[in-house]
């Protein structure tokens, strides 16, 4: 693990000269909203929404449905446009961050193409991008083996399980090495014991190759687990609640999940999801 | 021995008993007990149809007759109303190897007039498959394009669809004489015309199954393109088309049969020159029912192979992407 993540840095090219100050937020949202019509009337998806990530944090965004966290992802994504207030990616407008191609985005379900086997789908974004044939292959490869699935190129992807499938999607979204990597509930429909596995892997990529994550959760343990900040969300409107910094070392066990410091920080998280809730 | 073979005896009528399950299972005796109920029903109606001429002939003849006479003549009239099975062999027969088999001054070797001669049911056959052919890529491509225009361009779909639609409730043995006029007068003759109306046809199932197969792509993998910022055509290439897929084959199959269709009508107002078309329509004017029945099947076995080379390309492409339609 720890060694193709070595391997994948050597393929990259020097780091390039930074865009962004080393300071200035990577995500900085400013009194965002959204509001969309319904025919019940206009419904607001997000409301008031303030938040700076700063790069290297692992945010993750938990929150009971309807809350609006898959909604802000988006629109950091630039998948859906905000209706009102001000939100700044890598220092621009969320859509030159996505002509830049400067994040990878992974969606509740794998989204390969079952007509590509698992290294063309990896390919995929090369091939978009217009990366030369050869590089293509080798970063591709590099990516699968960043989620150890070096084995598994030539296969087709209902030839693999979900959570295999899952990987090749985080694979795909590594393989161009964006700053950023915006995950959408990935682990939400595995079990739980592959989803353990995933965690930690995620936990040791962001760890090594210091990537900025925006995670959408339903789960507090995972929250807690993963993040180095957790943005509790309230629905009806979707709103932030409270914001809790996780003081917890990056490179992260799974027996750390017993720890009272690790409980700690899961209880508050819960407080401030119960404390949301009330205001209804 | 006798106990074994009492004892055996149970055991071969289940082995039989599996056996004729397992063929009911498989296709091979359902086709065998609906192909032999057919034929025996043929024979019967034959009979039935033919009774009166059959009746008339041996009565010319002035001398007493029993009634398996009139089944014998019957089942073997020059000119029935219904022609049996065995009567329509022998005509295929002799029209294809039979042919080739003869002297004819004009075509020396046996292959040339098996394929060539203007008696021959394989040369007919062989003018309405290449009509056929060319009319269905013209109608694919033609269904393929309007698809392609209707899925990006809104105003085309409000626009378009309608005349797509209402193209088809027109009835074609309506449309196929004007298209051969009009087309003949811009010199356009032969195979042309037939194969405009073979595309005329074989274009909507085309269209109609692409609209569908081009915005198959589920929402998540049309917004991993999204956050690519894949350009129009990348989107298109790399997942509109190879989603299609699954969509355009079902359609084909359809679009080809139609497209024989489409031939065959396509011969019918051209005076009878050459094709199967052509064959049933000599057949009709001169009362020959059998040559009629003849090019009848030659067409059914035409569409089925048709379809098979459709079903075959369609297996080979699935193949090629994973084994997963």
């Amino acid at each position: 693990m720890a060694g193709h993540a070595a391997q994948l840095q050597e393929t990259r090219p020097d780091p390039p000269v930074d865009p962004t100050p080393a300071d200035h937020p990577v995500v900085d949202a400013n009194g965002l909203s959204l509001v969309f019509p319904s025919p019940d009337g206009p419904v607001t998806a997000l409301h008031d929404i303030n938040l700076a990530i700063g790069r290297g944090d692992f945010v993750s965004l938990i929150g009971p449905s309807g809350c609006g966290k898959t909604t802000l992802l988006r629109v950091i994504a630039d998948l859906v446009r905000p209706t009102g207030g001000a939100i700044t990616v890598n220092g621009g407008t969320p859509e030159q961050a996505r002509l830049d191609r400067s994040y990878g985005y992974v969606f509740q379900a794998p989204a390969l193409y079952p007509w590509r086997t698992v290294i063309r789908n990896v390919e995929l974004p090369h091939e978009i991008m217009g990366t030369a044939r050869s590089d293509r292959r080798a970063k591709a490869e590099a990516a699968l083996g960043v989620v150890g699935l070096e084995g598994f190129a030539r296969k087709f992807p209902w030839q693999l399980s979900g959570g295999m499938q899952q990987r090749v999607s985080i694979a795909r979204a590594l393989s161009f090495d964006p700053e950023l990597l915006l995950m959408d509930e990935p682990f939400g429909a595995l079990d739980e014991i592959t989803r353990d596995t995933l965690n930690l892997h995620l936990n040791r990529l962001w760890a090594e190759k210091h990537l900025t994550v925006i995670f959408v959760t339903h789960s507090i343990p995972e929250a807690a687990f993963l993040s180095s900040k957790i943005v509790v969300m309230s629905p009806r409107p979707g709103r932030i609640v409270e914001i809790i910094d996780n003081p917890l070392p990056p490179v992260r066990e799974l027996d750390l999940r017993e720890t009272p410091a690790f409980l700690e920080i899961a209880h508050r998280v819960r407080v401030a999801l119960r404390h949301g809730q009330s205001y209804e | 021995m006798t106990t074994e073979v009492a004892l055996h005896e149970p055991s071969r009528a289940a082995d039989l008993g599996l056996r004729l399950r397992r063929a009911a299972q498989g296709r091979a005796l359902p086709v065998a007990t609906v192909l032999a109920a057919i034929t025996v029903i043929w024979y019967l109606a034959a009979i039935g149809l033919n009774h009166d001429r059959a009746v008339d002939r041996l009565a010319d003849a002035d001398q007493a007759f029993t009634w398996s006479d009139v089944v014998g003549t019957a089942w073997s009239l020059e000119r029935p109303v219904l022609p049996t099975p065995t009567q329509i062999a022998g005509n295929i027969w002799d029209n294809t190897v039979g042919v080739a088999t003869s002297r004819y001054e004009d075509l020396p070797t046996a292959i040339e007039r098996f394929f060539g001669h203007r008696r021959s049911l394989v040369y007919h056959t062989w003018v309405t498959l290449a009509s056929t052919l060319v009319g269905f890529a013209l109608g694919t491509a033609l269904g393929i394009l309007l698809a392609v225009g209707i899925v990006h361009v809104l105003t085309l779909e409000r626009s378009l669809m309608p005349w797509v639609i209402a193209s088809q409730t027109v009835p074609i043995l309506a449309i196929a004489p004007m298209i051969v006029v009009v087309l003949g007068n811009a010199g356009l003759t032969g195979m042309w015309p037939k194969a405009v109306i073979s595309a005329y046809l074989s274009f909507f199932p085309v269209t109609i199954g692409m609209v569908k197969g081009l915005r198959a792509a589920d929402p998540l993998q049309r917004d991993l393109m999204r956050t690519y910022s894949a350009t129009g055509a990348q989107v298109f290439w790399m997942l509109r088309w190879p989603s299609s897929i699954s969509f355009l084959f079902p359609s084909l199959k359809i679009g080809v049969a139609l497209s024989l269709v489409g031939a065959i009508v396509g011969e019918l107002p051209t005076g009878a020159q050459a094709g199967l078309g052509a064959r049933l329509l000599s057949g009709s004017y001169y009362g020959q029912m059998v040559s009629m029945w003849a090019a009848l099947i030659l067409s059914a076995l035409l569409a089925m192979l048709l379809i098979a080379a459709v079903s075959l390309a369609e297996k080979l492409v699935i193949a090629a992407r994973g084994g997963q339609p």
